[in-house]
């Protein structure tokens, strides 16, 4: 072997360890935590998949997806099932509690118009406050007994909320703490892990298959699937919350669900909140 | 020779009606299936990913014991084992995998 072969041996081995070395640093930096980017890439695959859904639609869940259902809701709308849950949201919001305060004196503008900035990450409780959560700790924190998280008042409040806050864009934001981004990394993990008999993840259904029928149900796009929350199913003959939908969600893949407001819930609600921000509340729903 | 053969036909055959075709499960087969069964309950539940068969084969085979049927408890209690067993299996199957159906 010449000298200059062998120098070109030694700089393609070179090149080769350089190379080998390159790829776990590639594959490092896809895994570093990047919401911003997850956001743009995730309404990115939607708006790909269905061309023909106006970004702003998505929020209308499987409504988005099938022309007829669409026609269907549409005039069901104008008799809303949920129109009861409303109400009684409105009367508990202004209940006096024993104290004399009210559910609407711990919320910000009475907690009209403000379902958007939910979830937030609080850095003093250093945990993801859901809108359900910020409402239990309402009412203990005033001696009330606090409410069941899946149905009824809390399902009644939060439509509410939900109400009054129809148009306003979802805006939630994950603050420069460390704390955070593992919240929300760790509710992306919860999003695309199987579990259950069945082996499905969050994703097998609301990622995969949106706009499929599983059974008789449309499936709904994960992109803007909180945005209509709580709300009226007529499977459940009720109204129900974002808790009942993940723990249901867990039964129907034969996984047994953890407990409504878990934390590891309210990370997967903080993830799916962040990458549909940029779209409008539309709740409370109704769906079949 | 043509003896020991006849010796060994007749042994089989007798086997075969002493020997029933699927001996009956006692109290003592339960128990040890049903603790291996919570065992392995106990983990899956641990690692947060147990799966509602595995609950309910667990609650079937302890009913079923109540009752004295100790063929059913058993059975029901391997079925629980196996199925946490599949659970905890997919629980470390999924730590690094779910990474693969992310949207990037």
């Amino acid at each position: 072997m010449t000298m200059r072969k062998r120098s070109g041996a030694v700089l393609a081995g070179l090149a080769m360890a350089v190379t080998l070395l390159a790829v776990p640093a590639v594959a490092t930096a896809a895994d570093t935590p990047n919401p911003p980017a997850d956001l743009k890439a995730f309404q990115k695959y939607f708006k790909d998949k269905f061309p023909k859904v106006k970004f702003e639609d998505f929020v209308n869940g499987p409504y988005s997806m099938d022309e007829g259902l669409y026609k269907q809701w549409k005039e069901k709308e104008e008799f809303p099932p949920y129109e009861f849950a409303l109400d009684l949201g409105k009367e508990l919001m202004a209940k006096p509690f024993k104290n004399g305060k009210t559910l609407a004196d711990c919320f910000p503008n009475k907690g009209i118009g403000i379902r958007q900035d939910y979830p937030y990450f609080d850095t003093k409780q250093g945990k993801v406050i859901t809108l359900e959560l910020a409402v239990n700790q309402c009412l203990e924190a005033n001696g009330e007994q606090p409410y069941s998280y899946v149905k009824d008042e809390m399902a009644a409040v939060t439509a509410y909320m939900a109400y009054t806050s129809r148009g306003k864009i979802f805006d939630v934001k994950i603050p420069d703490d460390p704390r955070a981004l593992a919240a929300y990394e760790n509710g992306k993990r919860y999003f695309y892990t199987r579990r259950g008999q069945l082996n499905f993840s969050c994703a097998t259904c609301h990622v995969q298959s949106p706009g499929e029928r599983i059974r008789a149900e449309v499936l709904a796009p994960a992109l803007g699937i909180l945005n209509a929350m709580p709300i009226y199913r007529s499977e459940w003959s009720g109204m129900g919350t974002i808790s009942r939908r993940f723990t249901s969600c867990n039964s129907q893949v034969r996984s047994v669900p953890l407990k409504p407001q878990d934390e590891e819930y309210r990370d997967l609600e903080y993830y799916l909140s962040y990458v549909s921000n940029g779209l409008p509340i539309s709740g409370p729903g109704a769906r079949p | 020779m043509s003896r020991s053969i006849s010796a060994l036909a007749v042994t089989l055959l007798l086997g075969t009606f002493i020997v029933p075709a699927h001996a009956a499960s006692t109290e003592a087969d339960y128990k040890a299936a049903y603790a291996a069964a919570e065992s392995a309950n106990a983990e899956a539940n641990k690692l947060r990913n147990q799966w509602t068969t595995a609950v309910s084969a667990l609650a079937a085979a302890k009913k079923a014991a109540e009752e004295g049927d100790f063929d059913k408890a058993t059975a029901e209690a391997k079925k629980s084992e196996q199925l946490s067993k599949a659970a905890i299996f997919q629980t470390n199957e999924q730590k690094e995998n779910w990474k693969l159906i992310e949207i990037r």
